[in-house]
């Protein structure tokens, strides 16, 4: 017989009453339990209920939620039978949590030191004197150089990574048995990211805690979780150790779910997942994921299956467990034309946000290094090109500049046919403007929520076609037809709308200018997977229709192989490597693409990302020599410190900029 | 810090010397003068001329302006339109008067509005917010001199606990207008009370639905600690700048309630020189209005600067 379990959910059921008092289910009867030294992954898309599980594990329950059935009980406790004193005395200390945005989490007022000495004095019985170098060990231990100066700080003074590290030494200050992770590298770059999980998992190995990890990211969860659990709208599809759930997974949600993530090794576009799962005001007939499922009979609509087992230790929720093969290889991105004519040119671009005060410029002071430097790029009709980076590596700064937002400080932006494009986007006459539209990453703030969708399909289409009356909605209708939303979606507004949907009316208004350069900034990091993948082939679609072609922004480098006919890899607002795609995910690497793609995590449990052991990110670009000189793994030395590293030329197209010799960086600098 | 300090003063200066300008112009623009004023039906001829350099109004309105503005920097308003009073004395009991109204009104309203309007922001939706809520909307509705009169027919006329109006005259020292001032303070309270108690209300329900306290609640913080340490902080910034546009108004001179109660104070002299077109002296209120609400401003723009670590280093950033 096993130890009991640390937290054991039973049969738990949360609502929330409705505008017309119907009580509307947000879990239903979910179980959960983990034990000390276990880790289990918790796995939804966004309104699965999988963070008000999280959260209802330290008995917490948002603003207008109820508990109507279950129990939460913590190393013997029910905490929801718990007074408040008791309560607090558990949560924070042998039940911590990490928050999602820890920049939001932290109190914005308060210093980083106040946030974690009040931690150990709530839950500590050291001395208060001793509680300050408790404080700075907490951070050392989370490897956060120089934890004096952190602990002065605000939290709006750190970086992201920063942020989350901070959360966690906050979270380890009561000395916690379990952690709950709320989705905690949600946002975070990839080398930030793959640090913190094999922090984190360090942590937990080294004290023994039991770990909840909430997330959508199948890959997080490889890395990370023993135990794998599948939430679909409020209920359990899905539970089984992480390697047969991540290798075979039982149910056909789980199995659209991996087939939906983009993958380094494998090419084209992953494949989507259509529809969305049923809001908690829809009355439950059978199967929840049925409407969606391809493996759906009558048998599924008819009646709530309920958990099977297999030989492989998963349970699943489904009348046909482990029948849900693999889906359907996704379909290959439409490749470019070599000789297809040029759609944009940028020639030595450089931006920077700071202007020289008039005391600067009296004293002739040297500027600061341009934020963008150097950008010179051509980009082809029908062609995708990815840019990939960190966050500051300037990759948004470039696709604002291209759009007129931010005006290059000196370099010249060229349409197709030899137009020089007026930098400043006022400067700008309405036909250039009509050429390049921009897609922006969040559409809940890029879409006007006062206006219907028709409302905002009409702007463009009126402004660069004059079109009127039954011809304006018309042709609103029939874009709305080419993003796959029906014409009755241009009564609605954004508010109405889900993130997938929202995103999609945001690429129409960009396609109603006819636009023959779409910038499109980071447009699926908001998604989740199962949307992302919809949205991805809904441009690529739209690219081999229209012959757009398209600069697309991410950090998430698995997207942009997927999708991109040519990469440029940026560092700092330089250009390290540009090339065909798959020239510049294989080898010779520059050695940043190098760290970068080994940072890259794969829903496959066997797979370990490669870390540097430094990754501290830097605020400037240095003043002369490589961008990348500071954090290089393989520097040679004093000549990447001065010299501008040449461009050598590793095949057609393929560009590296880097002292180390081609055949050097051929044999793969950190093995 | 000491450069924002230095800017934001001279930015404040630099607006107070433009709405001195503004006055003196829309006082030039108007139709007539001092003298057509004073003189009325006589208003012609022989008459005007003399008044008119005896006051000065022959000269160029650029150096008219320059003196007055040298005056106005010494403290030195000129005389009243009849020529008889000084305007620097005559305003100085009236703002002395105004300021005694004002902090009464300020030492009960300020506090009492913090504290309901985070009760109502703590208690979201149940009763005390219902009822704090209703008390200020009601507050808000009913128009100054409604409330004035109400309270006069209870406490003055059918309770007899005060004196409904202030017969004390402007330069009595302060004690004597205990306890006639009452009754006007009050009703300023009522008024001001409504929007701070609203806008803390807002800012404090905010602030508890934030992740921050949610996290904070999540790490074991007691309830109270919660909201003294983590939302009430983050939640009364926003406050600093309604409360300082409340005190400028309450500065300024409550007209209506000033003449209701008959209050000796700077709302009921400006009321005063507009009627008897006492034209410097409408300029010389204009002035410290006007100067009282940048003031106002600029200490309540530092003491944000200073409470919001945010908010500093972005400047900080900018320099």
């Amino acid at each position: 017989m096993a130890a009991p379990p640390l937290l054991d959910i039973r049969k738990l059921c949360v609502g929330f009453r409705s505008r017309a008092g119907l009580m509307l289910p947000v879990l239903h009867e979910v179980d959960l339990s983990v034990c000390r030294g276990e880790s289990l992954g918790i796995v939804g898309e966004s309104g699965s209920g999988k963070s008000t599980l999280a959260l209802a594990a330290m008995g917490y329950l948002r603003h207008g939620l109820q508990r109507l059935k279950g129990e939460v009980i913590y190393d013997g406790r029910d905490m929801f039978g718990l007074p408040p004193a008791e309560l607090a005395r558990i949560r924070g200390g042998k039940l911590g949590l990490i928050p999602q945005n820890s920049g939001q989490a932290l109190t914005p007022t308060q210093r980083v030191g106040t946030q974690i000495r009040e931690a150990l004095r709530l839950h500590c019985e050291h001395d208060p004197a001793t509680h300050h170098a408790r404080a700075c060990a907490l951070l050392e231990q989370v490897r956060l150089p120089d934890p004096e100066t952190i602990l002065r700080r605000y939290p709006h003074e750190l970086s992201g990574g920063q942020q989350q590290r901070v959360a966690i030494a906050m979270a380890l200050a009561g000395e916690p048995d379990a952690l709950l992770l709320d989705e905690p590298t949600t946002g975070l770059d990839v080398t930030t990211q793959a640090h913190i999980l094999d922090l984190l998992r360090d942590l937990a190995r080294e004290r023994d805690m039991a770990m909840v990890y909430v997330s959508h990211d199948l890959g997080v969860i490889a890395r990370v979780c023993d135990r794998v659990q599948v939430l679909y709208a409020g209920e359990t599809v899905l539970t089984g150790p992480a390697r047969a759930v991540l290798r075979a997974p039982a149910h056909p949600y789980a199995a659209a779910l991996l087939a939906a993530i983009p993958r380094l090794g494998a090419h084209g576009l992953p494949s989507a997942l259509d529809g969305r799962p049923p809001g908690p005001d829809v009355a439950r007939h059978g199967c929840a994921f049925a409407p969606r499922c391809g493996l759906a009979t009558e048998a599924c609509r008819a009646e709530r299956p309920n958990m099977a087992t297999t030989e492989d230790g998963q349970a699943a929720r489904c009348l046909f467990p482990g029948n849900a093969a693999a889906h359907g290889a996704g379909r290959d991105a439409p490749a470019c034309a070599a000789d297809s004519p040029c759609a944009l040119a940028l020639d030595g671009v450089s931006v920077r946000y700071d202007r020289p005060g008039w005391l600067a410029r009296l004293r002739r002071a040297a500027p600061p290094p341009a934020t963008v430097e150097g950008i010179t790029l051509d980009l082809r009709r029908g062609e995708t090109l990815g840019l990939v980076g960190e966050s500051g590596s300037g990759k948004s700064t470039i696709l604002r500049a291209l759009a007129g937002l931010l005006p290059p400080a000196a370099g010249d932006i060229t349409l197709g046919d030899g137009t020089p494009l007026p930098k400043a986007v006022e400067r700008r006459r309405p036909q250039d403007l009509r050429r390049i539209q921009m897609i922006f990453q969040n559409p809940d703030e890029s879409l006007n929520p006062r206006q219907s969708v028709g409302e905002i399909l009409a702007q463009p289409l009126r402004l660069y076609f004059g079109l009127k009356g039954q011809a304006l909605a018309d042709r609103a209708a029939e874009l709305l037809e080419t993003v796959r939303l029906g014409a009755h979606y241009l009564e609605r507004r954004p508010g109405q709308l889900s993130g997938g949907e929202k995103q999609r009316v945001a690429v129409a208004r960009a396609f109603a200018a006819g636009p023959e350069v779409v910038l499109c900034d980071e447009i699926t990091s908001a998604l989740d997977v199962s949307v992302q993948a919809a949205v991805l082939d809904l441009l690529n679609d739209l690219k081999a229709r229209h012959g757009t072609a398209f600069i697309f922004v991410s950090h998430d480098l698995t997207v942009v192989r997927a999708l991109s006919d040519r990469v440029a890899v940026l560092y700092q607002g330089r250009i390290c490597e540009t090339g065909p795609a798959a020239a510049v995910y294989g080898a010779p690497f520059h050695p940043y693409t190098e760290v970068l793609l080994g940072a890259v995590l794969a829903p496959d449990p066997d797979h370990a990302p490669r870390l540097l052991a430094e990754d501290a990110t830097e605020l400037a670009p240095p003043a002369q020599g490589c961008p990348f000189q500071r954090r290089c793994p393989v520097k040679l030395g004093a000549i990447c410190e001065t010299d501008t590293p040449p461009a050598r030329e590793a095949g057609a197209g393929h560009v590296i900029r880097c002292h180390i010799p081609l055949e050097t960086l051929n044999k793969t600098a950190m093995g | 810090m000491l450069g924002v300090i230095a800017r934001r003063l001279a930015l404040g200066l630099v607006t107070v010397w433009l709405v001195s300008v503004i006055i003196f112009l829309g006082v030039e623009a108007l139709p007539g003068d001092a003298c057509t004023a004073i003189l009325e039906r006589d208003a012609h001829g022989e008459a005007l001329d003399a008044c008119r350099k005896a006051l000065g109004l022959e000269v160029p309105a650029l150096d008219r302006y320059l003196s007055w503005a040298a005056g106005v920097v010494q403290g030195d308003f000129g005389m009243s339109a009849n020529g008889q009073e000084s305007i620097a004395q005559m305003v100085g009991y009236r703002v002395r008067n105004s300021l005694l109204l004002a902090a009464g009104a300020l030492a009960v309203g300020i506090p009492l509005a913090i504290t309901t309007g985070v009760v109502a922001g703590l208690t979201r939706d149940r009763w005390p917010d219902l009822l704090f809520s209703t008390g200020a909307i009601l507050a808000m509705t009913i128009p100054e001199f409604v409330a004035a009169t109400i309270l006069i027919l209870i406490f003055a006329i059918w309770l007899g606990w005060v004196p409904a109006i202030v017969l004390t005259p402007a330069d009595a020292p302060p004690l004597e207008f205990f306890p006639e001032f009452i009754l006007a303070s009050t009703v300023l309270t009522m008024l001001m009370i409504a929007h701070v108690m609203r806008m803390i209300r807002a800012s404090v329900i905010e602030a508890m639905a934030s992740d921050y306290v949610q996290m904070a609640t999540l790490k074991g913080v007691p309830y109270w600690r919660v909201v003294f340490r983590h939302a009430l902080p983050n939640a009364l910034l926003p406050a600093i700048n309604v409360i300082a546009l409340t005190v400028a108004w309450l500065l300024g001179g409550v007209v209506v309630v000033e003449v209701v109660f008959n209050y000796p104070g700077l709302g009921r002299l400006l009321i005063d020189a507009i009627s008897s077109r006492d034209l410097p002296v409408v300029q010389a209120i204009t002035m410290i209005v006007a100067a009282t609400y940048v003031a106002v401003n600029l200490v309540a723009d530092l003491l944000s600067l200073m409470l919001n670590p945010r908010l500093r280093s972005h400047q900080a950033r900018r320099r």
